[in-house]
């Protein structure tokens, strides 16, 4: 089975997630890749060298310079004529994009699979992953969106794939512009490949006390800073920061939830970590339920003592 | 202008899950079912723009449902939450996401809606699809997971939340949108509004009055817990949880 890969990047380097999805996609066979985008050369380049890959499929055109899935979605299809399947990180951008070319390809797209069982067999999560099914496929052609932290990164370094242009007239549909981009300023490690993650909750009151007793901690670790729906929505960080169903799913070494109570939302995010620490006041919060090694206490006492004694 | 919204019957969000002894799927019998929060916040942004708010423009707002009849209830709160009119696409077979996007389609063209707001994913099967589906079958231009939504006459202007942040585009009408949770915060629907709701018109249709074939792709073999997580130890104090990381190598 032939497998196009959706390489996810920003304009110079290949994002971790796209590793991801190569191991997922090299279980369903040949693995090829798109490096979509304006002036993608050097993406082209680090692509080629993934290991395992074989043809990298460079389209580069000022249409792909953002990664509108209505300009990006009518390419996939056209490369689709000579494969088996289209795999995607399920980024926001893979969300994106992925289910557009599954319905101009006439396929049901398999979101967010945690494994690969068969050619047309995989496992999935449902109900914000307190269920785990296992689907089968009756498509010809398969779209796949995979959870990245479930499956290991393949090999940055070691390919010898071969580079080929795409020719990309008429690429731009005219229905969607691009205006512009909000990027937060964070220097720690990114969310979804950080080894250890200290998160926040609703219980730190400010976003004062989030930076205050937070981050210090964070840095103590090594660490990426995450915070629950509560602590975004009472606006104490910005929402690129949620962990859970509907923000990033993580699976870092180390968890450490401070304030947090563990609504099913947010444990649908983490809960595949190594090792959950919690830190609450409330004995009886859920968080408890699926922490290895829990402290019950205050947080504005507990916090500053930890990132000190550490 | 009129602004069709999907919405869907699904498990309320706040009530744990089980999975089925034979592992055929989730128990959905005698539990409390609601309105896919994300449709409710799809809902509410149609009406904010048939008010006047974000743009406005809108004259019209008509809410589907495909699904058992007891789809009626999601619509009925639809509607008293301040949609114009309902439609009922009614089967008791299971229907993907991308049979959804065909009926919509057709619906669409039908109606001639400027916008379509769905929500960004049901939190029951968490595709997070039909609306970039729809978008495909249409052509038209999709803002996924938007935090915020202007409508001008001939455009409607998206802030999307991405990975890393917030990015805006800008499409021409008719589009798609998929809503993600800052966007709003739905409106409660008061009594007086869910009185005048039963008499608001929904017509009932099948998925065979538009043409669609509804027969699934995929095939659930198994359904199955997840992994439980061992049992954890709880600690005194900080020292001794500083002990535990030491331990475990945590430590920097």
């Amino acid at each position: 089975m032939k497998t196009l890969v959706w390489v996810e990047h920003d304009g110079g380097s290949v994002k971790d997630a796209t590793l991801s999805a190569v191991t997922a996609a090299s279980k369903l066979g040949e693995v090829h890749l798109l490096v979509a985008g304006q002036g993608v050369d050097a993406v082209a380049q680090a692509a080629a060298q993934i290991a395992g890959v074989g043809k990298v499929h460079v389209a580069d055109d000022a249409a792909f310079a953002h990664a509108l899935a209505e300009n990006v979605a009518p390419l996939v299809v056209e490369l689709m004529g000579h494969h088996d399947a289209f795999v995607a990180p399920a980024t926001t951008s893979g969300k994106n994009i992925a289910p557009r070319v599954a319905a101009l390809l006439d396929v049901m797209q398999i979101s967010d699979i945690l494994s690969v069982e068969g050619e047309d067999t995989f496992t999935r999560p449902i109900y914000a992953g307190n269920a785990i099914a296992t689907v089968q496929t009756s498509d010809a052609k398969k779209v796949i969106t995979v959870r990245t932290t479930a499956f290991e990164k393949a090999a940055a370094t070691g390919g010898s794939g071969t580079v080929e242009a795409v020719a990309a007239s008429g690429a731009d549909k005219g229905v969607s512009t691009f205006v512009g981009s909000e990027i937060a300023a964070n220097a720690r490690p990114e969310l979804t490949s950080a080894k250890v993650i200290v998160s926040g909750g609703r219980a730190l009151g400010s976003g004062e006390k989030f930076r205050e007793l937070i981050e210090p901690l964070a840095d103590k670790l090594g660490a990426g800073v995450g915070a629950s729906r509560a602590a975004v929505d009472a606006g104490f960080v910005p929402n690129d920061y949620q962990v859970g169903q509907t923000g990033k799913i993580v699976a870092p070494e180390v968890y450490v939830a401070v304030g947090i109570s563990g609504a099913i939302q947010h444990l649908a995010g983490m809960k595949d970590s190594k090792i959950i620490v919690a830190i609450n006041k409330d004995e009886d919060a859920p968080i408890f339920q699926v922490a290895d090694i829990g402290l019950v206490g205050d947080l504005f006492k507990i916090v500053p003592e930890l990132t000190e004694k550490l | 202008m009129k602004v069709l919204v999907p919405v869907k019957r699904v498990l309320d969000y706040n009530v744990k899950p089980r999975v089925k002894a034979d592992g055929s799927g989730v128990d959905l019998s005698n539990v409390k079912m609601s309105m896919n929060p994300f449709d409710e916040i799809a809902v509410e942004e149609a009406i904010r723009l048939r008010e006047g708010k974000n743009g406005g423009g809108v004259t019209e707002v008509i809410a589907v449902s495909v699904g058992e009849q007891k789809c009626t209830e999601t619509l009925r709160t639809a509607l008293a939450m301040g949609a114009d009119r309902a439609i009922l696409v009614q089967t008791d077979e299971k229907v993907e996401p991308l049979a959804v996007a065909k009926i919509l389609k057709a619906i669409a063209d039908e109606e001639g809606p400027s916008l379509v707001i769905l929500g960004k994913q049901a939190i029951d099967d968490d595709n997070n699809q039909t609306g970039q589906m729809l978008a495909g079958l249409t052509g038209w231009g999709q803002g996924t997971f938007a935090s915020k939504v202007e409508l001008a006459p001939d455009s409607v202007t998206v802030t999307r939340e991405v990975d890393g942040g917030l990015e805006t585009e800008k499409l021409t009408l008719p589009a798609i949108v998929t809503t993600d949770l800052r966007l709003n915060e739905p409106r409660y629907a008061s009594l007086p509004n869910i009185m005048k709701a039963k008499s608001k018109p929904l017509s009932n249709k099948t998925p065979a009055d538009y043409g669609v074939d509804v027969t699934p792709r995929i095939k659930t073999l198994k359904v199955v817990e997840p992994g439980k997580r061992q049992a954890g130890v709880k600690v005194a104090d900080v020292d001794e949880l500083v002990n535990k990381l030491t331990v475990l190598g945590i430590r920097k």
